[in-house]
């Protein structure tokens, strides 16, 4: 059997395959531990992982806890073992926290892993497992602010609309308030599910409204027209300059003014703080449908969102081809586009902080029962949505609206506020949406607020002062 | 109580685990002959501790005395093939005996949890098999002529593919099996043998350009045979196997790059063709939006080993019989699921050790058949674990193969044994020749 070995090169040739099958298997290996590491959280948290809900048999649900501490959501057991689910606040968090009976919605769902593992220590783990014990699941602690969320539940009263408030340099929600509501409660969930579920149901009580609700964004749309005129004109913007009679008549079209108001000679800063139709209309024709459609693409619309929870996708739809009125509608953010309140909040948070998006979360960290911390959530940048220097310019512009303009309900707070107003038209005859979109102070902002009341008439009158009371309890408690 | 016996026992699995597959590499690093059996010593201790803890937690939770009985006869088999091989042939490689033994007994505690009925057939054909196979060594060491046998080999392989092309029973959209008598067999997992055989015959006659156009010819044959039933995973092997065996026996790198580009090809082609394929890579590029039809095995094969995370939820604190085919070529997820994914990561290592093993053995033999066998079979073993552990963590698209030891299945465990036993007797062989030379 002893033969010269024919192949030298043979055993050289064999380490060097055997390194390159080690090699895939040690990418094999990273991939494992990369799917276990970073992408199995949303996995396991999946509708469709029916291993979660085996959870329960061994764990008692946790706690969901306001950014202070206090109790949003808890699980008490009766003296028979009767576990109940308690919303001590009932209604007040009702979208942004969520429901656990009838199926899972908000937090109750995104956070559902965490409030079914446990992170007591080993020993009372034990003992629970001896004495035959649920062991208490995590706690998950919130951004969520009972104080904001009461201010804006309380300004919103019966109307129906939306609030958000964000912490511009971290991307925290502090408040998210969706109306009309309902109350989590099971026993009240229970008794109200026929009727909201039921397919007549035109009041919409479960839809989140801060990021479900789509809007029409009105005269907040400007906040993009001028965004766009400042990148096309970054030096001379300012000098565009408008004649307002109330109405802008073009070719066959016209634009009428809020209450057909004659706002007379404007530049571009004072047609952004009086909210002038006809010179934000004309502005549109002037300026480039391309550029315009791809910033409105960087700016998230027609696209997804850096958002953990369910949403509903903006819409844009100006393009070069558009013919002129769309090109009037679209500039004053009428027509089409059809935006998102949480949507805007971004933009006007992103504004307030340099130009760079933070994402929004409202997961801040996850505890055990002891309260000691088992995983935090760091603030994320989601990127730049414009320049520092357009972030800066629009400052500007969005204080002017306060000073000058239809911000005035801010005009006279201790802090100097920036933002814009908006009153959307939906439907002929009918009042128009109220928008306002802000933050507070304009020189160092620490909250940025959206507010949308439905068929609430002039963002200036029913919006602005929503976001007044939320800009007061949040700077001046 | 049982609870708290569950959990701690799962940790202390883990840590045998990681005790044993930390033995086998500390096996490499030793060159002493003494030092290496302690090590191997070491293993047995921490794979029948395992195995009775694992057993222990199957007994608390389903309380049923078929299964302690089930648990002592497998400790008397793993006993007996342990110490007998070792009795039998003097100069056997206990790690790869070892390693064997572990990987089937983490099969049967995966199977017993699975299913008790399954598991004990399993038992079965494993006892079998291993009675069965012994015998390899002996006849390697005494029949000479096994390098002329390049046309039985061939011949045997074709027909045996053939067969299972025109007559095989279709699962999962692929032709695989025969049914003998009412056992269903898998042709393809001993063609995986014979096909090794072939190329190292042909190739230790000569390595001319002559001998490279015969053997890539009768290499195609079988592979688009393989293709025409669909099987398109043994396919695969059976190509890279060809490719690498022909890079070795040539040194040539362009054979090694134009076969591998040839491979791409046709990895190409087969997608474009074959709906089923565009199914595999659709569910494996994204299956979240076919979670209900074609991304299902997958998805729940993450959900489990997800949930399972790194320690695992523990025997019967998982869902593993959620996953399609689980106890067959989703194993791994079940073990990375209940026993957690550190313990599949050793099983994973265990494998990888096997293969190490092997390619030690082809490196040392001086015959080139004998080398190019070593070598071929290595690669068929490694390939098979890359392609089932790859397709159950999603890091190449399913393709439907199982994993050799621990994944259910009669035909896989036999052939398995075979190709363990093939590189045992190379080994009893080049031992005993060492020996030799040493008296001499």
């Amino acid at each position: 059997m002893k033969k010269a070995d024919p192949n030298p090169n043979a055993n050289r040739n064999i380490m060097i395959i055997t390194y390159a099958i080690l090699a895939i298997f040690l990418g094999m290996i990273a991939y494992f531990v990369y799917f276990l590491q970073v992408e199995s959280e949303d996995v396991i948290n999946n509708s469709y992982n029916a291993r979660l809900d085996s959870f329960s048999d061994r764990i008692l649900r946790g706690r969901i806890l306001s950014s202070d501490g206090q109790s949003l959501a808890e699980t008490q057991t009766a003296e028979d073992g009767t576990e109940t689910r308690v919303y001590p606040f009932g209604s007040l968090f009702a979208h942004v926290v969520g429901h656990s009976t009838k199926g899972k919605t908000g937090l109750e769902s995104q956070g559902n892993f965490y409030l079914l593992s446990s992170h007591v220590n080993l020993l009372e783990q034990i003992v629970n497992e001896i004495s035959d014990q649920k062991n208490p699941g995590d706690d998950i602690v919130t951004t969520l602010d009972v104080g904001l969320q009461q201010t804006a539940y309380a300004a919103l009263g019966d109307r129906k609309g939306a609030v958000i408030a964000l912490e511009p340099d971290t991307g925290k929600i502090l408040a998210m308030v969706s109306k009309p509501d309902y109350d989590p409660n099971p026993a009240s969930l229970d008794a109200a599910w026929p009727g909201l579920s039921s397919s007549e149901n035109t009041e919409g009580q479960l839809l989140n409204r801060a990021t479900q609700g789509l809007y029409p964004p009105g005269s907040v749309f400007k906040i993009v027209t001028a965004l766009e005129a400042i990148e096309e004109y970054p030096d001379n913007y300012l000098d565009y300059m408008f004649d307002c009679s109330g109405i802008f008549y073009i070719d066959d079209y016209s634009i009428r003014c809020y209450h057909g108001t004659a706002h007379g000679s404007q530049n571009l800063a004072q047609a952004f703080a009086n909210s002038c139709n006809g010179a934000f209309a004309n502005l549109g024709l002037n300026l480039n449908r391309d550029r315009m459609y791809s910033l409105a693409g960087r700016l998230l619309f027609n696209s997804d969102l850096p958002l953990g929870m369910s949403y509903s996708r903006s819409t844009y739809n100006m393009t070069g081809e558009s013919d002129e009125w769309e090109i009037l509608q679209t500039s004053i953010g009428q027509g089409t586009t059809q935006v998102s309140p949480m949507h805007i909040a971004m933009i006007t948070s992103s504004i307030a902080n340099g130009g760079t998006l933070m994402k929004p979360y409202v997961l801040d960290r996850v505890q055990s029962a002891a309260g000691e911390e088992v995983k935090k959530f760091l603030p994320e940048a989601y990127g730049s949505l414009m320049t520092a220097d357009e972030a800066a310019k629009l400052n500007d512009l969005m204080t002017l609206v306060v000073t000058e303009g239809t911000g005035s309900a801010l005009r006279d707070a201790s802090y100097q506020a920036a933002g814009k107003t908006g009153s959307a038209e939906f439907e002929t005859g009918k009042e128009t949406h109220a928008w306002f979109t802000g933050y507070a102070p304009a020189e160092d902002p620490q909250i940025a607020v959206t507010v949308i009341v439905e068929e609430g008439g002039s963002g200036g009158r029913a919006a602005a002062p929503i976001a007044r009371q939320m800009f007061d309890q949040y700077l001046l408690r | 109580m049982t609870n708290l016996i569950v959990e701690t026992s799962k940790y202390l699995m883990i840590l045998l685990a990681a005790c044993y597959t930390l033995f086998n590499f500390r096996y490499f690093s030793f060159k002493d002959e003494e030092r290496r059996q302690i090590m191997c010593a070491r293993q047995n201790q921490a794979m029948f501790l395992n195995h009775l803890l694992a057993y222990l937690i199957i007994y608390l939770k389903t309380e049923d005395l078929r299964v302690v009985a089930f648990y002592l006869a497998q400790v008397v088999f793993f006993l007996a093939y342990i110490y007998l091989y070792r009795l039998f042939y003097r100069n056997v490689s206990r790690l790869l005996v070892n390693n064997a033994c572990m990987l089937l007994s983490v099969g049967f505690i995966m199977l017993t949890r699975l299913s008790f009925d399954r598991a004990v057939r399993q038992f079965i054909i494993v006892a079998v098999s291993a009675l069965v196979t012994w015998i390899v060594p002996y006849i390697m060491e005494r029949v000479w002529q096994l390098s002329r046998g390049t046309w039985i080999y061939a011949g045997a392989g074709l027909v045996l593919l053939l067969a299972v092309s025109l007559v095989g029973s279709t699962t999962y959209g692929a032709q695989l099996s025969l049914e003998i008598g009412g056992f269903s067999f898998q042709p393809s997992e001993f063609v995986k043998l014979t096909f090794v055989f072939f190329v190292a015959a042909m190739f230790y006659r000569a390595a001319d350009f002559k001998s490279v156009v015969i053997a890539t010819a009768v290499a195609a044959a079988h592979v688009l045979i393989l293709v025409a039933s669909t099987d398109l995973g043994s396919a695969l092997l059976l190509f890279l196997t060809y490719v690498f065996m022909l890079f070795i026996a040539t040194s040539n790198w362009i054979y090694l790059g134009g076969g591998l580009a040839a491979g791409a090809g046709a990895a190409w082609m087969a997608w474009t063709l074959f709906p089923h394929v565009q199914n595999r890579v659709a569910a494996w590029l994204n299956p979240w939006p076919y979670i209900d039809d074609k991304g299902y095995q997958i998805t729940q094969s993450l959900f489990a080993m997800g949930t399972g995370g790194w320690f695992g939820m523990g025997l019967y604190q998982g869902m593993p019989y959620r996953i399609p085919v689980v106890e067959k070529d989703f194993i791994f997820a079940a073990i990375s699921e209940e026993l957690g994914a550190i313990f599949a990561l050793c099983v994973l290592l265990i494998c990888i050790g096997c293969f190490l093993q092997f390619m030690m053995i082809a490196g040392k033999l001086q015959a080139i058949f004998f080398k190019l066998i070593a070598f071929g079979l290595g690669v068929v073993y490694i390939v098979q674990v890359l392609l089932n552990v790859g397709g159950v963590t999603k890091f190449i698209p399913s393709t439907g193969i199982t994993l050799p030891f621990v994944s259910y299945g009669g035909s896989s465990i036999l052939s398995t044994f075979l190709l363990f036993n093939v590189i045992q007797g190379l080994y009893i062989l080049k031992r005993n020749e060492e020996e030799s030379n040493e008296e001499g």
